[in-house]
Formats: structure tokens, sequence, C-alpha cells
């Protein structure tokens, strides 16, 4: 990304005591600098536009759907495998559901999991990272070991293996891939905190006499925020596909209650004649992924300009 | 004031599968004297063992062998709590004034953190916290409208006074200067020394000033010592080492140093 000429250079507007004129304040300065940077980019733009429209339909969708009734499970037999047309833009499917409604209604199930997975990961496995990078030694080697062994097993397996222990449900089902999703979260925190274990100002920092849990929370952490937003953001999109991937085999939220993998599971013994029950659940989902992923580049590019391409 | 005594520290040499690296010396029975109220200048190239010296000083490193004793207390015997404690009493400025500020602090919180983590013996509430914030940042000739700035809106001339500002805080009595110039501008350089010699006469605070630059520390110390490979080659007061040096590192030192009158 080219900067633009007319930006303000940002080391030459408050270095100077003398220019007074710089009256904001260096926090709200780099905010705009970092909003302005986000919007010269249309990709990044276009992916938080995409991401706006996929939580919107999350908390208004069951309320906005036409047919609400097919999403409490109502059928209407008279009208099966309805293909597009105006009173059922995305068709309908084998008990005569709206597909429009369905997936309208699905998108709140796939958004909350995948978000909730996400920020359970993240917790996770700031504080496994940032314990095992921080205090080293045999600690380090225990949680760093346990993690590795987390990652030899694949996720899907692993999350299948757990959902089918604690049962079938939402919340069960993020649990069971949050616990397969930390070692990732892990590994990024566990190596930023050591870069950052080594700057002069942490150093500084144990020089003044601060506690070691004051320099853990105070200094390091919140230097490497960024590239754990960025995770988390690139993280979702992912999130969402292993919820829908859950729902396709079987485990995960059970019929009535609309949900993008288990649409599309149901969908597959239709294909290809009725292809719009398994097009359009599949089309959202790849809506919602594709505006995920664009938001994480834009916001890598904004906060996390070392790893810019 | 600060005695250290035979202090040797050796870091172990490492053999792994993918070669192996030689033990390494970096003191070698290092000895100093450092009484209240004076500059001490420490001068050695790169390599030396300067560094090691002042992180052992600051018991960041723990020497091999050796004492030092701070105020009559020996910092190996000391508990991580009395450790901390006795920090407030020894500070450092860093040589590089970019990486030793923490970019997400403001220059208030930077200021107060020693303050605060010391609240227990300076007894200062939040508000006087703040107050001595701006008075210290108005003695290293920074001003109160700098208090919510960040470290990357400054120069680096202006990042080194808030790191004095900080070493300040917590009243300390000694105050370790690695290289605190090095980095900076030649004009720069001056205005951070004449603030820290005008400091030094206001607050009465201890120096060990660290340096590879002889010009400057005959400017600003009382007595110096050359440190080569670890060992300590010469130490006298300024005026007779530059005048009427001993060693031969030290002759050959001298020598070399261009012919700028300073004073």
């Amino acid at each position: 990304m080219s900067e633009p000429s007319k930006q303000v250079s940002p080391m030459g507007v408050a270095a100077d005591p003398m220019e007074d004129i710089a009256v904001e304040s260096a926090r709200r300065l780099a905010w705009r600098r970092a909003v302005f940077r986000f919007r010269q980019s249309s990709l990044s733009m276009l992916g938080l536009a995409m991401v706006l429209a996929v939580l919107f339909v999350a908390v208004f969708g069951s309320a906005l759907a036409p047919f609400p009734e097919h999403i409490a499970g109502g059928v209407d037999t008279g009208n099966r495998f309805m293909p597009p047309s105006l009173a059922h833009p995305f068709g309908t499917n084998e008990l005569g559901q709206d597909v429009l409604s369905l997936v309208m209604a699905g998108t709140r199930v796939s958004v909350l999991a995948g978000l909730g997975i996400v920020l359970i990961a993240t917790v996770l496995g700031t504080v496994i990272g940032a314990v095992a990078g921080f205090f080293g030694g045999w600690l380090d080697e225990v949680l760093m070991r346990i993690s590795d062994l987390q990652l030899t097993i694949p996720g899907l397996i692993f999350a299948m293996a757990v959902a089918a222990a604690l049962g079938a449900g939402l919340f069960n089902m993020v649990i069971a891939i949050s616990l397969g999703w930390w070692p990732g979260f892990a590994r990024l925190v566990r190596g930023e905190v050591l870069a950052k274990r080594e700057e002069t100002f942490v150093v500084a920092a144990y020089a003044i006499g601060a506690h070691p849990l004051r320099i853990l929370f105070r200094h390091i952490l919140p230097n490497i925020i960024s590239p754990v937003i960025v995770k988390m953001s690139l993280d979702i999109g992912f999130a969402i596909l292993t919820v829908a991937s859950l729902g396709f085999v079987g485990i995960g939220v059970r019929p009535p209650t609309p949900e993008w993998g288990t649409l599309l599971s149901i969908s597959r013994s239709y294909m290809p004649d009725f292809w719009w029950t398994a097009v359009f659940p599949g089309l959202a989902m790849f809506f919602a992924i594709f505006g995920f992923n664009l938001l994480g580049d834009g916001l890598r590019d904004v906060l996390d300009p070392r790893a810019r391409r | 004031m600060l005695e250290v005594e035979q202090v040797s520290k050796i870091f172990p040499g490492r053999k792994g599968l993918f070669g192996s690296s030689p033990e390494v010396q970096a003191l070698k029975g290092v000895s100093l004297r450092i009484a209240k109220g004076e500059s001490f200048g420490l001068v050695g190239e790169s390599g030396s063992g300067k560094t090691t010296l002042t992180r052992s000083i600051l018991r960041l490193d723990v020497p091999t062998s050796g004492r030092i004793m701070f105020e009559g207390e020996d910092l190996a015997t000391l508990t991580p709590a009395a450790l901390r404690h006795l920090r407030s009493k020894i500070q450092i400025v860093f040589q590089d004034p970019f990486a030793s500020l923490n970019p997400r602090m403001s220059v208030h919180d930077i200021v107060t953190e020693p303050m605060l983590v010391h609240r227990a013996e300076l007894g200062l509430s939040a508000r006087q916290r703040s107050d001595r914030a701006a008075e210290l940042l108005s003695l290293v000739g920074l001003g109160e409208q700098h208090l919510h700035r960040y470290p990357h809106e400054f120069s680096g001339g202006q990042r080194q006074r808030i790191c004095v500002a900080r070493a300040l805080a917590p009243k300390p009595s000694l105050v370790l200067l690695d290289e605190p110039t090095s980095a900076l501008d030649v004009s720069v350089q001056a205005q951070v020394l004449n603030l820290l010699i005008d400091l030094q006469d206001r607050l009465g605070l201890t120096y060990l000033f660290i340096s590879h630059d002889l010009g400057v520390v005959r400017y600003l110390c009382d007595r110096v010592a050359l440190i080569l490979r670890g060992e300590i080659v010469e130490e006298g007061a300024t005026q007779a080492v530059f005048e009427h040096p001993q060693s031969a590192y030290a002759k050959m030192l001298i020598s070399a140093m261009p012919q700028v009158a300073f004073s």
C-alpha cells in the first residue's frame, strides 16, 4: 500500500515542543492514522462491510426472515423443491421450507459459535503462551509439549471426539472446537513474549523494581496485542467453517435449529437436481469467511506493519 | 556507597549438536569503589565488560564470584522483595532511547511507574505522583504538555530526557549511565550532558558513567577507570589519568584522543 503525499508525516506532528498546534491527544492521532490507512484499502473496507452485513443478519436474521414459521420447524409440503423465484429467492427445500429464511436464521448459530470458539481459544492460548514464554524453564517445556501434542491431533477429529463425549448442542460444540484451537494462539503469544522479554524497556522495568506480573501485564502483553487481534479475525472464518464441518458430519447443532453445515449436509442428497438447497447455504458460508479474512488482512496491515507484503 | 569487590563473570560455553561455543570470561576480578556524590567514569571498548558490570550492579546478571555491596548491603543476600525495594535506590539510563521506553505507555505512565512501584517507600498518592511527574519533566527540560504524549512522538534527545526523568522518579542515590549520549547527535549530546551535570549539582546524585568516549568522560567525571577485556587496567582521578597515564593501554587511548578543548 503506498502512502499518499497528503498524509501528514506521523513523526513531525507533535515532536516539536514549540509546536502547540497539535492539541489532539496522541492516542486519538494514532487511532485516526490507523483508520485512515485502513480506509485506503478498498479490500479491507469491503471485508468490513461484509462482516457488518453478516453480524447484522446474525442479530436480526430470524426477525427479518420472510417465513419465520419455517425456522421453528414448520413445513409446507405443497411447495417442495421450488426453484428460486421472487417469493423464494433461494428456493425451497425437501420440506418446502424457504431456504433464504433458514440461511438467515443459521447465520446466528454459525457466527455466534465462530466468535465463541475464537474468544475461548484466545483467552486460553494467551494465558498459556504468556506463562510459558515469560516464566520459561520446565513450565515452558511442559506447556509447549502439551500444545505440540494437541497440534498433532487433527482438529476436526479431536472436536468430533470431544463433542461426541459431551453430547450434542451448540455450547458443547464450541467447547469441543476451542479445546483444539488454543495451541495456535499459545505458540503465537509465546513467541511474541519471548521476543519482547529481551527489549530494553522490559529490562528497564526490572531495573525499576517492578514485579514480574506487572512487567508481564503492563509492558509485555500490551505490546503483543496486535498480532493476537489479527489472528482472531483471521481465525473466525476458519472457526465458522469448522462449525459447519461438524454440522455436516452430524455432530453439533441438531435440526430443526438451522445451521449452515447441517443445511448443506441434508441437501447433498438432492444434488445436482435441486442445487439451490445446497448452493445458497454454501455461498453464505463463503461470504462470511471471505469477509472475516479480508477484515483480518486489513487489520494486519494496520496493526502489524511488519507483516505487510 | 558502591563497592565492587573482585567480581568475575563467566558466561558458560555451549556444547550442542550444531557446534559449540567456548565460555566467555566477561569480568575478571573487577574491583571498584564509588563514593557518594562523585561521578565515576568507566571507559572501555566494545566487549570489554562494561555492560556486564552494569547488569551485575543492577543484579540483572548474577556474578560468578565476588561481591557487590551497596550502602553496606551485599546484593547477593537480598530476598527478591528486598531487592525490588533496593532498586529504587539504583537507577539506570540506557544507551538507546528508542528502545528503552514502552511504546504503549504515555510519558505520564512511564515517569510515574517507578513511584507507583515504590509507593510504599515514597508514600505518594496518585495525585502527588502526577504532580511529581510534571515536576520531573520540567527538571529535565520538558513540559507538562508532554505528559500525555507517547514515546514515538519525541526525538532521541527528548526521549533520553524522559529516561532521565524516569530514573530520577524514585529518588535514587546512584544513577548508572550506560553510554547515555552515544546514540544522540553531537549537539544534543552536549545538552544532555549539561543536564546531567546540572541535576547532579542540584540533587546530590552519584553517577557511574559508562562510556567509550574519553572526551565526555573527562568533561563529566571526577574519577575514572579503564577496563580492558574484563580487567581494570587503570584507575584514578580523571586529571591524573589523563595527564599521567600509567598503563600502556591508557597511554595509547589518551594519545589517540582528538585534541578538542572542552573547557
